[in-house]
């Protein structure tokens, strides 16, 4: 496998978490509706270890989605030319950095 | 067209999560609790707005992207497939909004 | 260098058809010896029975790939050199993504049946009677064409592309930079017909830009920058229809 499979592999998976995580995401947030208590609840429950690393990791697929995204956006619509092959190299840069800093800030 | 649809929506959400990515990276630092997010959020119609778009995105960029999905690794063709991501649609949709409901209300 | 050669190659060879089974040759060594080499060496010297193609030995006629190593290459011009640079052996199959027949055979009759799926002859809009037309080498067009028109057709894109592998119907970059070329080539006439034959399911819509095909194609055509082409074509005609 050489990098371009490799991001697309990436960007295919990180979609496919992402589509998972989304109904659990809309829900909790949605038990807002039965007001802030709930919410508080909730927001207790991810104060979990493991619940806090999936955390991560989830943001982690979401900067990769976006990083992958970019990259496919700027192969189809860009005049093609040598270095947009090493694209796959600044997404995943950039996702890793921005997951940092959310593990940072966690 | 599928594909342009795709490609719109993947515009939008590039901003989206970009803008998403970091209120959260700010949000977090010293913890969350509702009303410190609800605070935010309740009953600005910025927010409001920009999760809207946000939401409508995603349920159009969504079902779009598992469709060659489930067609190239399970070999999930057809109509049925397609009524399937359909329903998601309105799955995330109704979800989706039902969450916008509880936080800006 | 030449003391550090190995007298001998093992090479291990595809056998028989869907189902069969490698068999271990051992080939001399040679200087500048190419993988062609040492399949027709087995075929002269060893066992005659081996079925392969090859016509031009130089690269033109594309009949000769096979998977080397598990990386689809063309064989006439793969120094032996290259893919022993970091094993000793060599293992030889027949090209992934098409039946094989026998041995290192395929049969790539589904692989030029798309490049007709894909409307991939070309067809001029005026007569022989008429002038020809007049194309400058540097109009931006002919530049795109130029940087696709030098396939050879020997499927080895077709056999690194995963979506190939995914979705059988899928056309394949080979057909697609056909279509491509010909729809930047002002003297063709069926623009449109070939805009409709590439869009959807089956067409450049499904690529997912792996890149594989424009990383493997021994005559340095990227497909996947004529199948963007392509993908923003079929949308510029429908938006262009619609307004
Ligand atoms: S595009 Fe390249 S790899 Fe594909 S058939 Fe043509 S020459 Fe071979
Ligand atoms: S870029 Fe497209 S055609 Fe080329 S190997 Fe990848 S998916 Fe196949
Ligand atoms: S034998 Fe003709 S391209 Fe290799």
């Amino acid at each position: 496998m050489h990098v371009g499979t490799w991001a697309a592999l990436v960007h295919r998976v990180s979609g496919i978490l992402l589509v998972l995580f989304l109904p659990g995401h809309f829900i909790a947030l949605g038990s807002a509706l039965e007001g802030a208590a709930a919410f508080d609840s909730f927001l207790a429950w991810t104060e979990q270890p493991l619940v806090k690393l999936s955390e991560w990791g989830i943001v982690l697929a979401l900067a990769a989605h976006l990083g992958g995204g970019l990259r496919v956006l700027a192969l189809e619509f860009l005049p093609w030319r040598d270095w947009q092959k090493s694209l796959a190299a600044v997404a995943a840069a950039a996702a890793i950095a921005v997951s940092l800093a959310f593990a940072l800030a966690l | 067209m599928l594909w342009i649809a795709q490609r719109a929506s993947a515009a939008v959400l590039a901003l989206c999560v970009a803008v998403h990515l970091a209120t959260m990276i700010y949000a977090i630092r010293g913890g969350l609790s509702a009303a410190e997010i609800l605070g935010r959020t309740r009953g600005s119609a910025g927010w409001l707005a920009f999760y809207s778009l946000f939401v409508l995105a995603v349920t159009v960029h969504a079902p779009i992207g598992l469709r060659p999905i489930l067609g190239e690794w399970l070999r999930w063709r057809g109509a049925s497939r397609d009524l399937f991501l359909l329903a998601l649609a309105m799955l995330l949709a109704g979800l989706g909004m039902r969450a916008l409901l509880g936080v800006f209300r | 260098m030449v003391l550090t050669t190995p007298a001998t190659i093992a090479v291990r060879v595809w056998r028989g058809g869907a189902a069969g089974v490698f068999q271990a040759f051992e080939v001399p060594r040679h200087e500048s010896q190419t993988v062609l080499d040492v399949v027709t060496y087995i075929q002269r010297s060893l066992d005659a029975t081996l079925a392969y193609r090859y016509a031009c030995r130089v690269g033109m006629c594309g009949s000769c790939a096979m998977m080397v190593n598990g990386r689809a290459r063309w064989t006439c011009r793969t120094h032996i050199d290259l893919v022993l640079q970091d094993r000793k052996d060599i293992t030889i199959a027949p090209l992934r993504n098409l039946p094989v027949i026998r041995d290192l055979v395929t049969d790539m009759r589904e692989f030029f049946d798309k490049w007709a799926r894909a409307k991939g002859r070309f067809q001029g809009r005026v007569s022989r009677n008429e002038d020809f037309e007049r194309i400058k080498p540097d109009d931006p067009d002919r530049v795109q064409v130029d940087a696709g028109i030098e396939c050879i057709g020997c499927a080895v894109c077709y056999a690194s592309c995963d979506v190939v592998a995914w979705n059988p119907d899928y056309l394949g970059p080979a057909a697609l930079n056909r279509a491509w070329t010909l729809i930047k080539d002002a003297r063709d006439a069926k623009t449109m017909a070939r805009l409709r034959a590439v869009a959807g399911d089956a067409g450049c819509h499904s690529c997912h830009t792996h890149l594989s095909c424009t990383e493997r194609c021994p005559k340095s055509i990227s497909p996947t920058a004529g199948i963007a082409g392509l993908k923003r074509a079929v949308v510029s005609a429908v938006v262009g229809k619609a307004f």
